[in-house]
């Protein structure tokens, strides 16, 4: 059963005071849970920018997208992009790696991850420096260190829940039982969330 | 209802079909126009909503052993809310345990208050009214009927609670208890149909009226 089970061989908890014990009957774990919520209020915040963006973009309808003299380094976002999406390929093979008890390649993987997101930002903050405009330039300057800005700083969220996660993998906290690795699973989802928005974000942005 | 994404498995799963419908939007919009590639995305974008909501739905996995005894015990599963105590579902146990070795299991699904109780796991006080009910109906079937039964609570979905009973309880039949359909949530969602369209056993539909049952009336029936 995925809910709650009761059965009658259970012995009634006559003695019991207090507010019932807390159930986990909805199938799914309170951290979870968490960090689904979280996820869910985040899309309606990125859901606001891409409603800027596109408002300035169809509504507004400049002669030329970018604005002229502008121009986004597109190769450079397209090997950003995949460096993070391959981040995603790295957290899952950890996952993957500790739900079979491999503590090494949890480590390898969670490590491998980090280290792709930071390059990741690290190359944003680059492209930032060498870019040649700035946020003061026009809507389209706003939005677009709005909507990469506001990703950026996901990632360096999400670059926080690694070191944490990497910190407890390599003190061998993390276990093959679903409840024993929450602690990268949890961090697992929320990467899992922060590339798509860049894959949106980047094909929003830097393709169409 | 099922959460489309319970785990970093799942949403893995998402982020690759993401990817994937991503390359292709930026293939097309870099293949013909940037305004093609956006209907494309936002057609993709339904697909996947469309894709969620099926998901979320659950169903009977095909390859779910559904196993008849063997053991000379006729196995009855009882599926019912509300309606677990009712006068019609008692009687029906009765008859289709009459002459017969038989084995009941009472499930008894925790019904959220509302959507967002649902989603939110907010259904402590469903499990705890659900589980009175069923302990009250195994009760009185052991007593009144004098068959040996148990009870379980069930998922919040019906037929996701009869899915999960199956996997531990090889029934030979299922007993669906509701309301009269004029106030059955349950035949609205179409729950009855939808056991019989996805599991291969006699599925029997009780209508068990309580206002009637209490006004002390015979309106109680067999649908």
């Amino acid at each position: 059963m995925e809910s709650a089970t009761v059965t009658l061989d259970h012995p009634h908890e006559d003695h019991h005071h207090g507010p019932p014990e807390a159930n986990q009957s909805s199938r799914i774990d309170r951290q979870t849970l968490g960090i689904l919520l979280f996820i869910v209020s985040e899309i309606m915040l990125f859901g606001a920018f891409f409603a800027a963006y596109f408002f300035l973009r169809v509504v507004v309808d400049p002669p030329n997208w970018p604005p002229d003299p502008y121009e986004l380094p597109v190769a450079v976002a397209f090997v950003n992009t995949c460096i993070l999406v391959s981040s995603s390929f790295t957290i899952h093979y950890a996952l993957e790696a500790i739900r079979k008890g491999n503590h090494a390649g949890l480590k390898l993987g969670l490590a491998l991850t980090w280290l792709l997101g930071a390059t990741f930002l690290f190359i944003q903050i680059n492209e930032y420096a060498h870019i040649g405009f700035s946020a003061r330039d026009l809507g389209f300057g706003s939005i677009f260190y709005s909507l990469t800005g506001l990703h950026g700083a996901h990632v360096f969220v999400g670059l926080l829940l690694l070191s944490f996660a990497n910190i407890r993998a390599f003190r061998g906290h993390y276990g093959p039982e679903a409840e024993n690795h929450l602690g990268v699973e949890v961090p697992g989802i929320y990467w899992h969330f922060v590339d798509v928005m860049w894959i949106v974000v980047f094909l929003t942005v830097y393709v169409l | 209802m099922h959460n489309p994404l319970r785990s970093e498995a799942d949403a893995f799963k998402w982020f690759v079909m993401v990817l994937g419908g991503a390359i292709s939007v930026g293939g097309l919009a870099a293949l013909t126009r940037p305004l093609v590639g956006l209907i494309w995305g936002a057609l993709l974008i339904g697909a996947g909503g469309a894709i969620a909501y099926r998901q979320s739905r659950g169903r009977i996995p095909e390859d779910m052993p559904l196993t008849r005894g063997g053991d000379g015990r006729h196995r009855l599963l009882v599926v019912a809310n509300e309606t677990v105590g009712g006068e019609a579902l008692i009687s029906e146990i009765g008859r289709r345990c009459q002459g017969r070795d038989c084995e009941i299991l009472v499930i008894t699904p925790a019904l959220a208050a509302s959507r967002a109780d649902h989603w939110a796991s907010a259904i402590d006080e469903a499990i705890v009214l659900a589980r009175q009910r069923m302990e009250l109906s195994v009760i009185e079937i052991e007593q009144r009927l004098d068959r040996r039964a148990t009870g379980e609570i069930g998922d919040s979905d019906p037929n996701v609670a009869i899915a999960d009973a199956l996997r531990v309880f090889p029934a030979d039949e299922i007993v669906i208890s509701t309301h009269p359909p004029q106030s059955s949530r349950w035949l609205e969602r179409g729950v009855v149909d939808r056991a019989r369209a996805e599991i291969d056993l006699p599925v029997t539909h009780v209508v068990v009226d309580l206002a009637a049952e209490d006004a002390g009336g015979p309106a109680v029936g067999k649908a």
